[in-house]
C-alpha cells in the first residue's frame, strides 16, 4: 500500500487536480469477467470456474437458497483464507481476497454450520505456491493445545463451584467462584468464536435482550454476593453452566484457529479487560475483576509468546516493546496480590480511582502495540 | 476571563453588523477566507493525499514549520480540544522517540493529510494507523502545538535546563482545582475550524503515545472567546459579553515580541532552547449559569464594565472607544484586567467556550477554558490573576476548576526538526 501512496503524494506535488479520487480505485483491478461466479444454494455450492491466476481473486456470491450462508475461501486443512459470514437468503455480497498460488476450496456452508458443501479451487502463477510458515502452523497447533487444556482444566473446578451452589454453601461457592472463572477468561476469544456458549454462560445482566433468561456465571455471582442466597433455579442454573461448559470442552479443539486470529485473540482479551474489567462492570457484584484481568492478560500472552519467534523475524521493535509492555502490566498486577502464584487479588471496590486510571493506561500501552501483532504475523 | 483592552485609538468598525453566523458560525466562509489569503495557504481534503484546488478558499492548511509555533499568534479557529498528558516512561530516547513520531504526525495532519500508511487499504487483518474519522475533511486550519510542564522537567535529567519563568502557578483566592484535571507533563493543543479534525489529531497523537504517555485530561472548546484578529466584532463569551477587544493580533510583530515570545535576553544558557517559544496557562473557568443569566441587565454590564450590546466602555459608544476606568466600578471585570491597571500587563488570549453537558444537578457544565500566551508567567498571567482573584465582581459567577502552566517550545524549523528538538538534544 505504500508504493500507492506515495504515487499519489507526488501528484499532489504537481497539483494535479485530483478531485474526484475519493476512494482507493487502485485497488480493484479485477474485472467482472475474471471473477468467479458463487451460487450458494441450500445443498448445493457451485462455482464458474476451478482455476483463476494468483493475485486478487473476486468471488460474486449469490445465496440462492433458503438460510443465511457463509462462503470461504480455506486450505484443505480448514484454515481459511477468507470469509464473508451471514449472507443472507437471495442476496448477493462480492468477497475479495489476495490470494497467492496453490491448491484450495471454496466453502459454501448453509445455515453458517458443519463442513459445507465444496468445491476446488486452483490458483496457478508464477510456480509460487503459497508456502506456510511451518513455525506458524505449529504456533496455531500448540494454541488450540492450549484451549483445550484450559476447558479441561476449568471442568474440574466449575463442578467444585456447582458443587457447593447445589450444596447451599455460600461461602464455598462464593470462594470457588473466581477461579472456575480463569480458563474460560484465558481463551475467551476462542469460546466467543462459536457464538452460542459465551451469552449462555458469561452474559452480565446489562446485556440481555428483552425477554432473554439470564443464566451463567454472572447470574449466579448476583445470588451469591448480591441477594446472598441460593434458591432452586440458581441450582438449576448451576447444573446448565456445567452443560454449556462441556459443550465448550467439546468443542474447543475444532475451533477455527489461524495466526492472525491467534494474533487479534491476544488484543480482544485486552480489549476485554478495557472495557469490562478495568471498569469493574464485570464482576460487579463480586468484585473479583481483578482475576478475570490476569486472566485474560495470561491468555494474550501464551498467543504472543507463541506467534514471537515469527513477529521478531518481521518487527523486532514491536517484539520489545510487547515484552516490555507485558511486563509492566503484570508488574502492576503483582501490586494487588500478595502471593505471586495465587489468584487472591485485590477486591476491585478497593481500587481506588487513580490506580484504576493506571491499570487503564497500563492496558492501553500494551493492547495499542498488541493491535500490530498480526500484521508482523503475516507480512 | 481577563480583558487586555488597551489604551489606544478607536479602531473603525465596519458599519454593517455582520450576522451572527458568519462571526461565529463554524466554519464560517469569511473566517476561512481571511486565513487562505493571509497564509498563503495550501488547500487540499483529506482523501488521502489528494490535491483540490477548488478547497482553497475554505479549511485551508496552516503551515507547520517556522520560527514559532503555530496555534499562537495564528488567527484563532472555531473549535479546539485540548489535552494534557502524563509521561509514563522513563526512557529518556524512547520518549525522544515518540516526540519525533508526533512530529511527523502533526505535520502530516496539519497538511490535511492521513498518517502512517493511512485509513484504509492496508492489511486486512491489521488496524489501520490512521484513525480515519477525518477522511473527506479539509486540513480546516488544524493547528498543533506542544507544551512542556513543570513536571516534565524532574524526568529525564532536565531540571538544569527549567527555565526560571516556567513557575508553578500560586494557590489564587476562589480557585477549587480538581487534581484530577490539572497540571500534566506536557500538552497538546489542536485548534481547528472543524471540531472532527481537532478530536482526529488528539485522538491520533494518544494512540501513538499508547506506553510513553497517557491523557490526564482533555477539554473540548467551541467558539473562540477572543480574536487574534482584529475582527470587525469581538466573539462574545458564554455570559453574552465581548471580552478581550484589544487582545494581542498575530498581525502585532512589536506586541508579539514584547508581551509574548521569549527573547534570547529572558534566558540563560541553559534554558536558551525556550528562545522564540512562550509560556501557556491553561485555566478551566466554570460559570454559574443560571444565577448569571437571573442578575439584572445594569448589575451584569457593571460587573463586566462594558455594555451587552455594543461592547463599549462604561460612558463610551463604541466598543473600540478607548475606556475610561475611573467610569467602572472599582471591581467592573474590564477596569481590574485592563492593563493601565496592572503597570501595562499584556497577555495573548485564545480561550474557547465548553459545555459538557449538564452537571448532574440540572445546571449547565459549561464556561470559558482559558487560554494564555505570554514571555513570562511571572509578569502576566499571576499579577494579573491575583488581582482579579481578590477583587473582581465576576467571582461571583465564575470558579476556576482545573489549571496547568506549560513551558511551549519555539517552531519546528523544517522537515529534519522535531518538537523539544533543542531540549532533548542537549546532553543531560
Amino acid at each position: 500500500m505504500r508504493a500507492v501512496r506515495l504515487s499519489v503524494v507526488t501528484a499532489a506535488a504537481t497539483a494535479a487536480a485530483l478531485t474526484a479520487v475519493t476512494g482507493c480505485t487502485e485497488k480493484s483491478t479485477a474485472k467482472d469477467g475474471d471473477a468467479i461466479q458463487v451460487t450458494a444454494a441450500d445443498s448445493k455450492c457451485t462455482t464458474s470456474t476451478k482455476s483463476v491466476p494468483a493475485g486478487q481473486v473476486t468471488l460474486k456470491i449469490e445465496n440462492t437458497g433458503s438460510k443465511a450462508t457463509e462462503v470461504e475461501i480455506v486450505f484443505p486443512d480448514d484454515r481459511i483464507v477468507s470469509e464473508k459470514e451471514n449472507i443472507g437468503p437471495g442476496t448477493k455480497y462480492t468477497l475479495t481476497a489476495e490470494v497467492k498460488a496453490g491448491d484450495y476450496e471454496i466453502a459454501c456452508r448453509p445455515g453458517m454450520k458443519g463442513h459445507g458443501v465444496r468445491q476446488k479451487l486452483t490458483v496457478t502463477g508464477g510456480g509460487k505456491v503459497a508456502k506456510r510458515d511451518p513455525r506458524l502452523d505449529k504456533a496455531v497447533a500448540a494454541y488450540r493445545a492450549y484451549a483445550q487444556e484450559q476447558a479441561d482444566e476449568t471442568l474440574p473446578k466449575v463442578a467444585t463451584f456447582v458443587k457447593a451452589v447445589k450444596d447451599g454453601d455460600l461461602e464455598a461457592a462464593k470462594k470457588a467462584y473466581a477461579p472456575s472463572r480463569i480458563g474460560w477468561e484465558r481463551t475467551e476469544p476462542v469460546a466467543e468464536s462459536f457464538g452460542d456458549i459465551d451469552p449462555e454462560v458469561d452474559v452480565r445482566a446489562d446485556g440481555l435482550a428483552d425477554g432473554q433468561k439470564w443464566t451463567g456465571w454472572h447470574k449466579l455471582e448476583k445470588s451469591l454476593w448480591q441477594d446472598k442466597k441460593i434458591t432452586a433455579a440458581d441450582k438449576t442454573l448451576a447444573d446448565q453452566l456445567v452443560t454449556d461448559l462441556t459443550d465448550w470442552q467439546k468443542r474447543v479443539g475444532k475451533a477455527v484457529i489461524t495466526p492472525t486470529s491467534m494474533a487479534n485473540g491476544a488484543k480482544e482479551l485486552l480489549d476485554e479487560v478495557a472495557t469490562g474489567k478495568v471498569t469493574g462492570e464485570e464482576e460487579r457484584y463480586s468484585h473479583t475483576d481483578l482475576v478475570d484481568f490476569k486472566a485474560n492478560v495470561e491468555g494474550a500472552q501464551k498467543s504472543y509468546e507463541l506467534l514471537k519467534p515469527v513477529a521478531k523475524e518481521n518487527d523486532a521493535a514491536l517484539v520489545t516493546e510487547l515484552d516490555k509492555q507485558f511486563a509492566a502490566l503484570n508488574t502492576l498486577l503483582d501490586k494487588y496480590r500478595t502471593d505471586k502464584n495465587s489468584y487472591d487479588f485485590t477486591s476491585y471496590d478497593k481500587v481506588g480511582k487513580a490506580d484504576r486510571k493506571e491499570l487503564s493506561d497500563a492496558v492501553n500501552a500494551l493492547a495499542e502495540p498488541l493491535s500490530k501483532l498480526a500484521a508482523a504475523v503475516v507480512k | 476571563m481577563t480583558d487586555t483592552t488597551e489604551a489606544t485609538e478607536t479602531e473603525a468598525t465596519g458599519s454593517a453588523a455582520p450576522s451572527r453566523r458568519s462571526l461565529i458560525g463554524w466554519g464560517g466562509a469569511g473566517l476561512a477566507l481571511g486565513a487562505a489569503v493571509a497564509g498563503g495557504a495550501v488547500a487540499m481534503t483529506r482523501t488521502g493525499d489528494d490535491v483540490d484546488p477548488a478547497a482553497a478558499e475554505t479549511g485551508a492548511a496552516i503551515g507547520f514549520h517556522g520560527a514559532h509555533q503555530s496555534g499562537i499568534a495564528t488567527p484563532v479557529q472555531d473549535r479546539l480540544h485540548f489535552a494534557a498528558f502524563d509521561v509514563k516512561t522513563d526512557d529518556r530516547a524512547e520518549f525522544v522517540q515518540m516526540l519525533k513520531e508526533w512530529t511527523a504526525a502533526a505535520r502530516r495532519m496539519t497538511a490535511g493529510h492521513a498518517i502512517g500508511e493511512g485509513a484504509y487499504g492496508g492489511l486486512a487483518e491489521a488496524a489501520p494507523d490512521d484513525t480515519g474519522e477525518a477522511l473527506g475533511l479539509k486540513p480546516s486550519r488544524l493547528t498543533l502545538t506542544i507544551g512542556f510542564g513543570p513536571s516534565l522537567f524532574e524526568k529525564f535529567g532536565l531540571q538544569d535546563q527549567r527555565p526560571e519563568a516556567l513557575v508553578d502557578l500560586p494557590k489564587f483566592p476562589g480557585d477549587a482545582l480538581e487534581k484530577a484535571r490539572s497540571n500534566g507533563d506536557l500538552c497538546i493543543q489542536a485548534c481547528a475550524d472543524d471540531p472532527q479534525v481537532a478530536v482526529h489529531a488528539i485522538r491520533n497523537l494518544a494512540r501513538i503515545g499508547f506506553g510513553k504517555v497517557a491523557i490526564r485530561w482533555s477539554q473540548l472548546g467551541f467558539g473562540k472567546t477572543s480574536s487574534t484578529t482584529p475582527d470587525a466584532q469581538t466573539p462574545r463569551n458564554l455570559m453574552g459579553f465581548k471580552d478581550g477587544t484589544r487582545n494581542i493580533a498575530g498581525t502585532e510583530p512589536d506586541r508579539l515580541k514584547k508581551f509574548v515570545w521569549v527573547d534570547g535576553k529572558d534566558v540563560d544558557e541553559k534554558s536558551a532552547w525556550m528562545t522564540g517559544g512562550s509560556y501557556l496557562v491553561a485555566r478551566r473557568i466554570r460559570m454559574h449559569i443560571e444565577t448569571w443569566d437571573r442578575t439584572p441587565l445594569q448589575e451584569q454590564e457593571d460587573i463586566f464594565g462594558r455594555d451587552k450590546g455594543e461592547g463599549a466602555p462604561v460612558g463610551r459608544a463604541k466598543e473600540r472607544d478607548k475606556p475610561f476606568l475611573k467610569a467602572m466600578k472599582p471591581d467592573a471585570h474590564v477596569r481590574l484586567a485592563h492593563p493601565e491597571s496592572n503597570d501595562g500587563v499584556t497577555i495573548l488570549r485564545r480561550g474557547y467556550s465548553f459545555t459538557d453537558g449538564t452537571d448532574g444537578l440540572g445546571r449547565l457544565e459549561a464556561g470559558l477554558f482559558f487560554l494564555a500566551y505570554q514571555r513570562d508567567v511571572r509578569k502576566g498571567f499571576i499579577p494579573l490573576q491575583r488581582r482579579l482573584s481578590q477583587s473582581d465582581a465576576l467571582n461571583e459567577y465564575i470558579q476556576h476548576v482545573s489549571s496547568a502552566v506549560f513551558a511551549v517550545p519555539p517552531g519546528v524549523r523544517d522537515k529534519d526538526d522535531w518538537w523539544g528538538r533543542a531540549l532533548f538534544s542537549k546532553e543531560a
